[in-house]
């Protein structure tokens, strides 16, 4: 990584990361693209996220889906974990609770492939600030 | 893809549910259907909205409608006029109860407002491990803008006018912390981030850590460039070994981008971080004792003054700052200080992060305003108490706070709020308890922590919390006098008074907040020797009722010290002597034959 000089510096790779003309580890086209996310705090792991996050990265390549798959850290639904949030093109991100590998492969047949909302998803009850 | 358009969420949590949810959802199902709408809207039920007074609630997306107290026969008008024509159902919409309105759109609803999330802005939504992703959401700008466009006084005076507080639980003034060390001459200072976080049940440091680690580093090198450091420390438990490796790896690509090192972003200003790990012992959460230990000394508190904004780390002023405080330091710079003021209450401002635990539905992590009630966490937010049980009272502050109980539901949430209700903010935990606990139970839980944890080195803390424990175990047992109570109330306000440090001084708060709010409850374990909540075992008796035992021997056989004895088809009996007061008799018995007293 190249050293960043100067403030303007920083604003410039900032604007080029926020319109996608520099892809920062993310695929240029990420809002064109099934986005998907797994909370990887230590709760999470230990209720099992690493494992849900190693099936669908490898589940959604085997079913040919074009998908960006990243990590995050605590959403703060702890009672629901492993926790996966998942935007579609064009929609708003949905959190589903509860991600082991059957309720990961509904999620993929059912909700990414055909817009279908599995069972028992978590109604987000908090807004970021930046939004 | 397939071309659902439009989604009903229906909840399915337990308070709709008993409200016929499902009945709602069954003929919303049907109206689609009905209408011919099976390929293009999809009925969905989700969990707890957390809205369980307003229930049931139907959620309609992608237009974020929010329609409360549907009944079944509802759902017709909402899929002819919503889901057909496109009109909203006035009548259903959630109105507003303080300004009367009709809120269209969910996300203008007062209880998405419930939550502000300024130190988890990051936390859930970048991927920690990628500096890019901080900085496409403005991280490192306020850094850039600190070094570049204002001098440390001017950065000072923002933080101090912002009027954020320490949020380990102390709750000092953050600025004027800074503004002492920044008027303290020396050739070396240094900036510590406190990240022992040490009570039961709070976790929110180590989810900023493993979440938004940058947030972090960003906001103590403003605290170096702002109080004359070049060095910064975080004091980490060895126990989080998820946000140590976060921590790391962050500190590595913000070293790759310059933003950490010699000459930060082309400036004079050169600012550097290391790691000190900590053992895990509750009290090198207090600052000098925190320092000690990343000395290689004993962690041990000494008293103050000195404060550490004079003689710290190494005998140099230096900055201790939590986690959470540091977090809220990057927003501060960026949006004003006007803006993080006019959050909160009139003596606190901007946020807190909880850690909801216990008896709580939707134990999580959450950031609201300072001034939020208890309720609203609890009953809104936390989604009410696990199976529908009754609230009794919550624990703030870890071992160094208190109970509150249902009469401290509707007092603002604030630092001297919550002191004046004698119990006090801490790091944010909350320990939710419901009818099923016992209050000595509690009490005796938290010292045993505190007794622990003591470092041993000041008489009232070593001996005198020992003692505490010694009386609560005494009272557990049924041997307690009524003169017990007065004595722990007796030494434990001596010990708040004597102790050396922070821990020493608040480690008899959860036992005195129990006996002033549930003195009943005590006097019960000491006068009728009996356990209200049936939780103190050596107060419990179990019995069989002759008239129901049919002598089936089901209870004998899940005894596991054979303490159940009687033949097949007689009454049988339990030796109280060798009972060891289990309950698996009385969770077998099919004939509520199993009493307990």
């Amino acid at each position: 990584m190249a050293k960043i000089k100067n403030l303007a510096d920083l604003r410039k790779l900032k604007d080029q990361l926020q319109s996608g003309t520099k892809s920062g580890g993310k695929s240029e086209h990420a809002e064109e693209l099934v986005q998907v996310k797994i909370a990887m705090a230590t709760c999470s792991i230990a209720s099992g996220a690493r494992e849900t996050m190693n099936y669908l990265v490898d589940e959604l390549e085997k079913r040919n889906i074009d998908a960006v798959v990243t990590q995050t850290g605590c959403m703060g639904y702890c009672y629901a974990e492993p926790t996966v949030e998942v935007k579609l093109p064009g929609r708003e991100s949905i959190v589903f609770g509860y991600v082991d590998h059957q309720k990961a492969d509904e999620i993929i047949e059912k909700y990414i492939k055909n817009a279908i909302m599995p069972e028992g998803l978590i109604p987000v009850n908090y807004q970021k600030i930046n939004e | 893809m397939s071309e659902y358009t439009i989604h009903l969420l229906v909840c399915g949590g337990t308070g709709c549910k008993s409200r016929t949810s499902h009945a709602v959802a069954g003929n919303l199902k049907a109206e689609i259907k009905n209408q011919g709408l099976s390929d293009v809207a999809q009925v969905v039920i989700t969990g707890c909205f957390g809205f369980c007074e307003k229930g049931p609630i139907v959620k309609i997306i992608p237009e974020n409608t929010f329609y409360t107290q549907v009944k079944p026969e509802d759902a017709k008008e909402i899929v002819e006029e919503h889901v057909v024509k496109g009109r909203r159902v006035q009548r259903l919409l959630y109105k507003d109860t303080k300004t009367e309105k009709i809120v269209t759109d969910a996300r203008e609803m007062e209880r998405y407002k419930k939550q502000v999330r300024i130190a988890l802005r990051n936390c859930g939504v970048i991927n920690p491990e990628n500096i890019d992703e901080y900085i496409a959401r403005q991280g490192y700008e306020a850094l850039g803008r600190v070094l570049t466009e204002m001098d440390p006084q001017q950065t000072i005076d923002i933080i101090k006018k912002s009027v954020v507080r320490g949020r380990g639980g102390g709750g000092f003034s953050t600025g004027t912390k800074w503004e002492l060390t920044f008027r303290n001459k020396a050739d070396q200072k240094y900036v510590v981030c406190n990240a022992d976080e040490g009570d039961p049940g709070a976790f929110m440091d180590r989810s900023i850590l493993e979440g938004d680690p940058h947030s972090v580093i960003e906001a103590m090198a403003i605290a170096g460039y702002s109080t004359g450091a070049s060095e910064g420390l975080v004091y980490i438990r060895a126990e989080y070994p998820l946000a140590i490796e976060r921590l790391k790896g962050a500190i590595k690509q913000a070293r790759e981008y310059g933003l950490l090192g010699k000459n930060i972003l082309g400036t004079d200003f050169s600012f550097d971080i290391d790691l000190r790990y900590g053992a895990g012992a509750f009290v090198c959460g207090e600052e000098t004792a925190l320092i000690h230990s990343m000395e290689g000394k004993r962690g041990e508190p000494t008293m103050k003054p000195p404060f550490p904004s004079v003689a710290g780390y190494l005998g140099k002023p230096t900055t201790v700052n939590n986690v959470e405080t540091f977090a809220n330091v990057p927003p501060i710079l960026l949006k004003g200080h006007e803006w993080f003021s006019s959050i909160g209450t009139e003596k606190s401002k901007g946020t807190k992060v909880f850690a909801l635990a216990g008896k709580i539905n939707n134990v999580g992590l959450i950031e609201v305003p300072m001034g939020i009630t208890l309720r609203e966490v609890i009953f809104e937010i936390g989604g009410g108490i696990k199976g529908g049980k009754q609230f009794k009272a919550v624990q703030t502050g870890g071992p160094s706070g208190g109970c509150l109980t249902e009469k401290h539901l509707d007092i603002p949430i604030d630092y001297d709020n919550l002191i004046a209700a004698g119990s006090m903010m801490g790091s944010g935990g909350m320990i939710v308890m419901d009818e099923d606990d016992c209050m000595v139970d509690m009490a005796k839980f938290f010292l045993e922590f505190t007794v622990d944890e003591s470092c041993g080195k000041c008489t009232p803390c070593r001996i005198g919390n020992k003692r505490l424990f010694e009386l609560l175990e005494k009272i557990a047992i049924g041997n307690g006098i009524p003169e017990d109570i007065e004595r722990l109330i007796n030494l434990g306000n001596v010990i708040k008074d004597t102790s050396l440090c922070g821990l020493g001084q608040s480690s008899p708060n959860p036992v005195l907040a129990m006996i002033k709010n549930f003195p009943r409850e005590y006097d019960a374990h000491v006068l009728d020797k009996k356990c209200p909540a049936g939780v103190c075992k050596a107060l419990m008796v179990y019995e069989i009722i002759a008239e129901n035992c049919v002598g089936c021997t089901a209870c004998a056989r899940a005894c596991p010290v054979g303490a159940i004895t009687g033949e097949r088809k007689e009454v049988h009996t339990i030796d109280t002597g060798l009972c060891i007061k289990c309950g698996a008799c009385m969770d077998r018995c099919k004939f509520n034959a199993v009493i307990v007293k």
